[in-house]
């Protein structure tokens, strides 16, 4: 678990569209990557090609390569469905599957993986992750609940549990606060910083002062029109981002005179 | 500009009365007047059935709910809907036994797992198959499908004779039985089946879709975990639809059915008959009593398509607060 990243020459397709061209970086294991940079610039795609989901939108394709640890994702014989099991995500909008009960929520992985089938088993890795998402206090009385009568901040963080529960490589979240009040959205930071002792996890947001407060590590993407194909300009240090960044355009987007 | 009180920018009307436009207060009472038409309309059909039922069932010498034969118009008159209520719910049955799973297959096929390029002409041609005229399948059906039924009845009989449904009481008898006409019938309710369970498996939100996804489910896990249990309901709804049709089927059914007062459970023999088929073979010789007799056996019918949609709603209803749309 919690293992490197290493992307080299990605480039992904929707379609004949050229969406991010040529990237390559290193994501570190037990830290937090943010993805910063505007609309459009392909922060969001470039997340899902890390766990192959980018090839379910019709037409998306992808070249290039990411190793995880030793293993091309890319590589011939790989099963997509097998390096979504290694590599967990997390939505911008909440979705908990809205016919199952929170604890089926949470085991839904386990049962696609076929393990843990034992009831107690499967109650102990529900339970531990629960208490992994700091959701465990709030539910534990109405497991048999359904979802989606959760409020928004609390769907949340059962689906980071549901993500965890299958002890994921990685862990990617795609805004994951975008749609939470300013209460709800401390409770994921804070989540997010307890997570990183055991897993990768990147996450991509639109804001700044999230990136600053939760990542170690910073990269900032931008394109040069509309049409154009997302580059990474640079991965840097969160701090040296935000206070002294090498490239331009960073400082530009960071000081807020576009995007 | 003139200022009425419908005027958007006239100020507010006084306290107590509220400000309402003309268009308004003329779809208000179009929709009204619909609403109230359509009840009118309802209470009228099941005034006019109660009262032509109540008139033919009180003269009726045998038993209307057990009697088995159809003879509205002998004296003493002895008709019964024991075969037509058999007939009807078997070959039904049987048309949704093997509707219903090649129905959701071919919807899901159409919507999950098909290139864009064979999907469409696909759902257009399942489209046309449900704008074929009923007369037309029953043409085919007998003299298509019943001559071609006598390999598979007959295969029936030797291996599944022992579980009496599939016993032939004749074999090599002609395939004019409700095993056939559930077959038939099941061919004309998968296009409807199929038209409306593809639309609900389209509007499962991507969001649920990708959820599972991301947790490593395979196409067919996707399709368990997030597409069935979302259109659930609109299954349900779907297969009322292709139900309310097979039981009311008229035509293919009298052109295929070799009818009888007969009630047996071997559903491969030529016997018995369904309401709608019963209905149209006498009606057009039937005395104004006779078709008195037929509006009764038709007021059954209509009960029965009552009760099997109120248990679909109840169906719905059981597990609404999991129900995708709170989502």
């Amino acid at each position: 678990m919690a293992k490197r990243i290493d992307v080299s020459g990605l480039s992904a397709y929707y379609g004949n569209h050229l969406a991010i061209e040529d990237i390559s970086m290193t994501v570190e294991p037990r830290s937090v990557t943010a993805f910063i940079g505007p609309s459009g610039c392909g922060k969001s795609t470039f997340l899902r090609t890390l766990n192959r989901m980018h090839e379910v939108t019709p037409g998306g394709r992808v070249e290039g390569k990411v190793m995880l640890d030793e293993e091309n994702l890319y590589g011939a014989g790989v099963d997509p469905v097998a390096v979504r099991r290694t590599v967990g995500m997390v939505f911008q909008r909440p979705n908990p599957f809205p016919t199952m009960s929170i604890y089926d929520n949470v085991a839904a992985g386990l049962r696609l993986n076929g393990t843990a089938k034992r009831k107690k088993d499967l109650d102990t890795i529900v339970e531990r992750s629960l208490v992994g998402a700091n959701l465990w206090n709030e539910v534990k009385d109405r497991l048999n609940k359904p979802g989606a009568g959760l409020s928004g901040g609390q769907q949340q963080r059962l689906c980071i549990a549901r993500a965890i529960a299958v002890e994921p490589d990685v862990l990617l979240m795609d805004e994951p606060c975008s749609a939470l009040d300013p209460i709800s959205t401390l409770a994921i930071e804070d989540l997010i910083g307890e997570l990183k002792e055991r897993f990768t996890i990147v996450i991509v947001t639109h804001n700044m002062q999230q990136a600053a407060r939760v990542s170690d590590r910073t990269a900032f993407f931008n394109l040069a029109g509309v049409g154009q194909p997302g580059r990474l300009i640079e991965l840097d240090e969160t701090q040296r981002i935000f206070s002294n960044p090498s490239a331009q355009a960073t400082e530009d987007y960071i000081s807020g005179r576009f995007g | 500009m003139d200022t009425t009180p419908t005027d958007s920018l006239a100020p507010p009307a006084p306290a107590g009365k509220t400000v309402t436009r003309a268009g308004d207060r003329v779809f208000l009472g179009l929709s009204r007047g619909s609403g109230i038409l359509l009840l009118v309309i309802m209470a009228a059909i099941a005034v006019f059935l109660t009262v032509r039922t109540i008139s033919a069932v009180s003269q009726d010498h045998g038993n209307f709910l057990t009697t088995f034969e159809w003879n509205a118009d002998n004296t003493p008159p002895v008709f019964g809907i024991a075969v037509l209520a058999y007939g009807t719910v078997v070959s039904s049955v049987i048309a949704m036994v093997i509707a219903l799973p090649v129905s959701i297959g071919i919807a899901l096929f159409i919507s999950h797992y098909a290139p864009r390029r064979v999907a469409s002409p696909l759902a257009y041609v399942v489209d046309l198959l449900a704008a074929v005229p009923s007369i037309v399948y029953g043409l085919w059906g007998a003299l298509y499908l019943v001559p071609h039924m006598q390999g598979l009845t007959a295969w029936l009989d030797q291996y599944l004779g022992w579980t009496v449904v599939f016993k032939q009481s004749a074999p090599g008898t002609a395939a004019r039985s409700l095993f056939t006409v559930g077959i038939l019938l099941a061919i004309m309710i998968i296009p409807i089946i199929t038209n409306v369970s593809r639309e609900v498996f389209r509007q499962v939100p991507r969001a649920h879709e990708e959820a599972a996804l991301a947790l490593g489910a395979t196409r067919w896990e996707v399709v368990r975990m997030s597409v069935l249990p979302f259109a659930r309901s609109g299954i349900v709804s779907a297969s009322m639809l292709g139900l309310g049709r097979a039981l009311g089927e008229t035509m293919a059914v009298a052109t295929v059915l070799s009818s009888s007062p007969v009630l047996t459970a071997h559903i491969l023999d030529p016997a018995g008959g369904t309401f709608a088929q019963n209905i149209a073979s006498h009606f057009g010789e039937a005395t104004d009593f006779g078709r008195d007799a037929l509006i009764a056996s038709g007021l059954v019918l209509f009960v029965i398509t009552l009760l099997v949609n109120g248990a679909a709603r109840m169906i719905i209803a059981r597990r609404k607060e999991y129900s995708g749309a709170a989502a």
